[in-house]
């Protein structure tokens, strides 16, 4: 089980009651990954929510060619795995561990019936991940732009 | 009418007019940094321009092409009246300038402007936020921190590039992300084979790492939409836009607050900047073809 307070360095989890965290801290283990180790991967289902409290993951999806291209890094303080929370429950990409990571694993089962019994948790919690891929998504659009182009390239 | 020469405001110490008269410096080292930048060090022929304070820029004459505004990108603590400044090439006077090799001569006036006065991030936490070429006019103010290391809370670089082959001071980023006492997130926006850094826009780290929004002050440099971005970030973390300052960039072209070219609605950039305050830049930065 993990403390509710570490779970208020996430973002996502910040709009919750103390109450409401000490719930979610009930589905929560402290987990360790090796360097190299696979949290996720790309196709299968969706299952788990990682906050990550040290070391990096990279995102990637095979492109041929070109091999394992990493999209994303991670790191402490950063949510790992969404795709828990709608149809069709199957990850978007592969999660890899590049360093050592800890983080605290959430039981995505229990959580989803956590939200069904208690829709104002559900809300918060919804609203929470909504923030967050919002975040990701401005900065995605942000990398869009090309905006460290030289002018010369226009 | 008086007989003393006219003074201009330029920051918080005024320039006398005498400051548009270019000063010799000959190129004495020339570094590639990206495919389109590169550092160089200028050495005094004569008498040096007065130091400057990191964020502040000097205007570089290529003689026979023109002139330009480039920030200095060196240590402000150098005594030998040397500069280093970073060029990219976007134009005919910066590609001229960024063809310079050692031995040429370069005019150089200024420093011009405000800069990024650490002295009032005393005791607080500093958060540097850089962009592309925008590392170069915060480059002074970390080796500055650095330098004064004691005299602040955390400081933490995240800097972002296109690419690492885009990256400015490369061969710096090792002792970059050893130093103890600096917290170092380098990222890069496309994915690239060979890279084991971060990826993702300077947004990313902005929104993970540790911060204390009442204790930091935040130093943001690079395009326009990537400063607005990561201002978003840090005033949803709870900064106020006052403890955030930008580096803006207009048309310089005297450097002392006369002809009005680098004007942003109230702002003389040259003279009122670069560096401003986010809670005065914010509002100018939203009107358009301002």
């Amino acid at each position: 089980m993990t403390a509710a307070a570490e779970l208020d360095r996430f973002a996502p989890l910040r709009r919750l009651t103390t109450a409401q965290r000490a719930a979610v801290a009930d589905t929560a283990r402290d987990v360790a990954y090796a360097q190299g180790a696979t949290l996720i991967a790309e196709g299968r289902e969706a299952d788990g929510c990682w906050l990550i409290t040290s070391g990096r993951v990279a995102l990637t999806t095979e492109v041929p060619g070109r091999g394992e291209v990493v999209l994303q890094t991670l790191g402490a303080g950063d949510v790992l795995g969404w795709s828990w929370l709608v149809p069709p429950q199957l990850w978007h990409l592969t999660a890899t561990a590049i360093e050592p990571v800890t983080a605290v694993a959430c039981d995505t089962v229990a959580l989803r019936a956590l939200a069904e019994r208690d829709p104002a948790l559900g809300y918060r919690l919804a609203l929470g991940f909504f923030e967050l891929l919002l975040a990701r998504l401005q900065s995605t659009r942000a990398r869009l732009l090309d905006l460290y182009g030289s002018p010369r390239e226009r | 009418m008086s007989a003393e020469p006219a003074t201009v405001g330029v920051g918080s110490r005024p320039a006398p007019i005498s400051s548009m008269l270019p000063l010799p410096y000959r190129v004495t080292d020339r570094t590639i940094e990206t495919r389109d930048s590169v550092t160089l060090r200028l050495e005094p022929v004569d008498a040096p321009i007065a130091p400057f304070r990191p964020g502040q820029f000097t205007m570089l004459y290529r003689p026979g092409v023109g002139e330009v505004a480039i920030s200095v990108s060196g240590d402000p603590s150098a005594e030998d009246g040397s500069l280093t400044q970073t060029i990219r090439d976007v134009g005919a006077v910066s590609r001229a300038l960024h063809q310079a090799v050692p031995g040429d001569l370069i005019g150089v006036r200024g420093p011009y402007g405000v800069g990024w006065d650490l002295d009032t991030a005393v005791g607080r936490d500093v958060l540097i936020v850089a962009g592309g070429v925008g590392l170069a006019p915060l480059r002074p103010a970390l080796l500055d921190a650095l330098a004064r290391r004691h005299l602040f809370g955390r400081l933490v670089l995240v800097a972002g590039a296109r690419s690492p082959a885009e990256f400015l001071f490369r061969h710096h980023h090792d002792a970059w992300l050893t130093t103890v006492g600096l917290e170092a997130e380098l990222t890069i926006d496309r994915p690239s084979p060979g890279w084991s850094g971060l990826v993702g826009f300077v947004t990313e780290p902005l929104a993970r790492v540790a911060l204390d929004p009442r204790q930091t002050t935040a130093l943001l440099c690079g395009p326009e939409p990537m400063m607005r971005f990561a201002a978003t970030v840090l005033l949803a973390r709870g900064m106020q836009a006052h403890d955030i300052r930008v580096s803006l960039e207009r048309n310089h072209k005297c450097g002392v607050g006369l002809c009005g070219h680098c004007q942003l609605g109230p702002l003389l950039i040259c003279r009122d900047g670069p560096v401003v305050n986010y809670a005065e830049a914010r509002p100018l930065l939203a009107v358009r073809e301002l």
